[in-house]
């Protein structure tokens, strides 16, 4: 490595040297105290769906509940409602769950350029998790909900949530059950902004309307 | 610091000229009030509220600590899962690095998500004397980009425009930068966003590389975490090529089990939501979702400087939420380009004079922008004792053989509220002072009110339902 004036190491050297001298003398910091709750909800998995479905929706996401049989006619209505001629399908979604869509299917490859998805009407996927007392939903790249960008260029996300092992009720338990070393996105409602007089409106860069299908059974 | 605010008048003068301008004072007032009384309604909903701000100040307290080992963590974490780590001593050799980097891409324009790192050491002016475009895609940003102005407040960078003048903003300036704004856009929010959509998305789309600050950073995973609402992050994120991250060293936590309470504090805090529409966590690089090539640029610009403090050092602990902006009576009325720096408000009246010391005009006033009433403190959800650290600060002005006394009064009066009401002052500094054992003797002579006027009764109401019954 070269000893310039800003080679990396000595940066480094020197940004841990200062770092070391200026706590040198501070007091130790114990490991932090977790009083705080693990939980904020009763453990009843009925009230946590309840719950999950009134924060859902105070964040305007739109929100169904159904069921395997129901699911197939859920998903075409949505879609028709739409008026959606195309839909994004990632890896891995369940095929039965689009058999009644009239929509035609786009499947994500990694070569699909993001105007080629800015193209897509729709999409559909599954999540990792969905917290009840954020309203949030986590997606990290697994089975049926393929890339980042898929949930985020189409202007309409529907995102399907299985009842109950994927919900958990409370932030901590959504962190014990997340893999960090995969990309994680967390999602609560629509995307908005309030940049202007902190007036709400929905959807600037990402889907403009997020429907949410709790799946049960 | 950003050369923007090379020249920047003291705070005295420049809150001054701020009292005048009724349309900022009139946004401003509309805009804190409305977020502080949403916030207090979404932290009453945790019953544990307390627990989770103590757990937050011994995570940071202890991230300080051992800040050495956790950044070193950090750094081999980052550097297994694909990413490359650099580290720069201050703002110039940060940009150094940045411009470097962009050019090995060969690339002349980047997006950007809102980042206050960034912002203070100057990367898009930077990035211009070298040829690169650097687009910012927060709305707010936009609007301040466009408007050739500067960021007013940490979380609403544009709270001090109306929608009238971001409409004039836009149909006037976008056509410079891409596609114009619509014919007969009119001043709904609505329109205005759809506006800032269509203008970005071709940005988006064709962009190459993507710079973005962090909100957290997790040592033992080399988990990366940008929280926002709009989506523009997730784009700048995800969509390109190239991914650098420039963050400041104290942003790392020890655990990814940390974040689960930064997760339920910050976003209450700061958009009085449960949670914000999106947070992206990523760790190095993945096959095919997202940048192949992930640059994390450390940022130390002063911030051993105020480690070395240890009074002050607990302005590291700061999350950037703003709550003590919106419930400071003084940032109120001054607004936030009063503060001469990227960090207004209280927590700019603390943090600006620590990185950048104590020797300018601008920063030797900054201590006195507070009437040390409190409020900041409470809110607060890392526990920052932003009074003691101002009173600290107000010491070390005075130590230089400084103007102390003159500066206090200047700045007070210049925020325009307290002289009005002196009571209120006294009460609430007393009533803060007791809360927090802090007590007025520790004031310097010279620089304290307490000492500079007779001490009235302490009304038989408390400063908060004086507060409440007067302020809001
Ligand atoms: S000092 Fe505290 S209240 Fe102010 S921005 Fe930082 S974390 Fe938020």
């Amino acid at each position: 490595m070269s000893a310039g004036p800003y080679s990396r190491t000595s940066s480094r050297d020197r940004i841990l040297a200062r770092v070391r001298s200026a706590v040198a003398d501070a007091p130790e910091a114990p490991e932090p105290a977790r009083d705080y709750l693990t939980t904020h909800t009763p453990d009843d998995p009925a009230a946590v769906l309840d719950l999950l479905h009134e924060n859902l929706a105070d964040y305007r996401a739109i929100v169904h509940r159904t069921t395997p049989d129901e699911m197939p006619w859920l998903l075409m209505r949505l879609l028709a409602e739409r008026g959606s001629a195309t839909v994004l399908v990632p890896p891995g979604l369940p095929p039965e769950w689009l058999s009644a869509a009239d929509a035609t299917r786009i499947h994500d490859r990694s070569v699909s350029t993001a105007q080629e998805l800015d193209a897509v009407d729709s999409v559909v996927t599954g999540c990792a998790l969905a917290i009840a007392e954020t309203g949030t939903i986590v997606l990290d790249a697994g089975p049926g909900q393929g890339r980042r960008r898929i949930t985020l260029i189409p202007d309409h996300h529907i995102c399907v949530v299985r009842v109950p092992d994927q919900v958990v009720a409370s932030v901590p338990q959504a962190m014990s059950r997340l893999d960090p070393t995969r990309p994680l996105t967390w999602i609560s409602g629509p995307s908005a902004t309030s940049d202007i007089e902190l007036d709400r409106v929905e959807g600037v860069h990402g889907p403009r309307t997020l429907e949410v299908v709790l799946l049960q059974g | 610091m950003s050369a923007t605010y090379l020249g920047m008048p003291s705070f005295p003068e420049a809150a001054g000229e701020a009292l005048h301008n009724v349309t900022l004072r009139a946004n401003l007032r509309h805009a804190t009030h409305t977020i502080r009384d949403k916030r207090a309604r979404a932290v009453a909903e945790l019953a544990d509220w307390a627990e989770l701000r103590e757990a937050g100040k011994q995570i940071k307290n202890r991230t300080l600590r051992h800040l050495d080992r956790y950044l070193e963590q950090l750094e081999t974490a980052v550097t297994e899962a694909g990413g490359t780590v650099h580290w720069a001593a201050d703002a110039e050799e940060a940009n150094r690095i940045v411009a470097d980097l962009v050019k090995a891409t060969g690339e002349r324009e980047v997006v950007k998500v809102k980042s206050m790192a960034t912002q203070e050491i100057g990367l898009n002016e930077a990035l211009e004397a070298e040829g690169i475009s650097a687009y910012e895609t927060d709305l707010a940003e936009l609007i301040v980009q466009l408007g050739d102005d500067r960021p007013s407040h940490i979380l609403v960078p544009a709270i001090h425009r109306n929608r009238g003048e971001i409409r004039d903003i836009f149909a006037e300036k976008m056509a410079n930068w891409g596609r114009p704004a619509p014919d007969g856009l009119s001043d709904s929010p609505a329109e205005l966003a759809e506006a800032a959509r269509l203008h970005l998305r071709e940005k988006f789309l064709r962009a190459k590389v993507g710079i973005s600050g962090a909100n957290f950073m997790v040592a033992e995973t080399g988990t990366l975490v940008v929280f926002e609402s709009e989506g523009n992050g997730r784009m700048c994120l995800t969509l390109p090529e190239t991914l650098i991250s420039v963050v400041g060293i104290e942003k790392v936590v020890p655990s990814w089990r940390d974040l689960e309470v930064f997760l339920q504090t910050l976003p209450r805090s700061s958009t009085a939501e449960r949670m914000n529409p999106y947070t992206s966590m990523w760790t190095g690089t993945a096959d095919t979702d997202g940048p192949q090539t992930f640059h994390l640029v450390l940022l130390d610009n002063g911030r051993t400087d105020a480690l070395a403090d240890e009074v002050g050092r607990q302005a590291l602990r700061c999350i950037r939420c703003s709550a003590c902006l919106n419930v400071c009576p003084v940032y109120e009325r001054a607004g936030g380009h009063a503060y001469g720096s990227v960090y207004p408000g209280p927590i700019g009246a603390i943090l600006s004079p620590q990185l950048r010391g104590i020797q300018s005009e601008i920063d030797a006033s900054l201590p006195y922008a507070s009437t040390l009433c409190g409020a900041c403190y409470e809110v607060c959800p890392v526990a920052i004792d932003i009074p003691e650290v101002l009173v600290h600060l107000r010491e070390k002005v005075a130590d230089q053989g400084g103007k102390g006394h003159r500066l206090e009064k200047a700045a007070i009066k210049a925020a325009g509220w307290v002289l009005d009401h002196p009571a209120a002052l006294a009460a609430g500094e007393r009533a803060a002072s007791r809360t927090r054992k802090l007590h007025p003797k520790r004031l310097p002579g010279a620089g304290a009110w307490t000492a500079a006027r007779e001490l009235p009764e302490l009304p038989a109401e408390s400063f908060r339902d004086w507060w409440k019954k007067n302020r809001t």
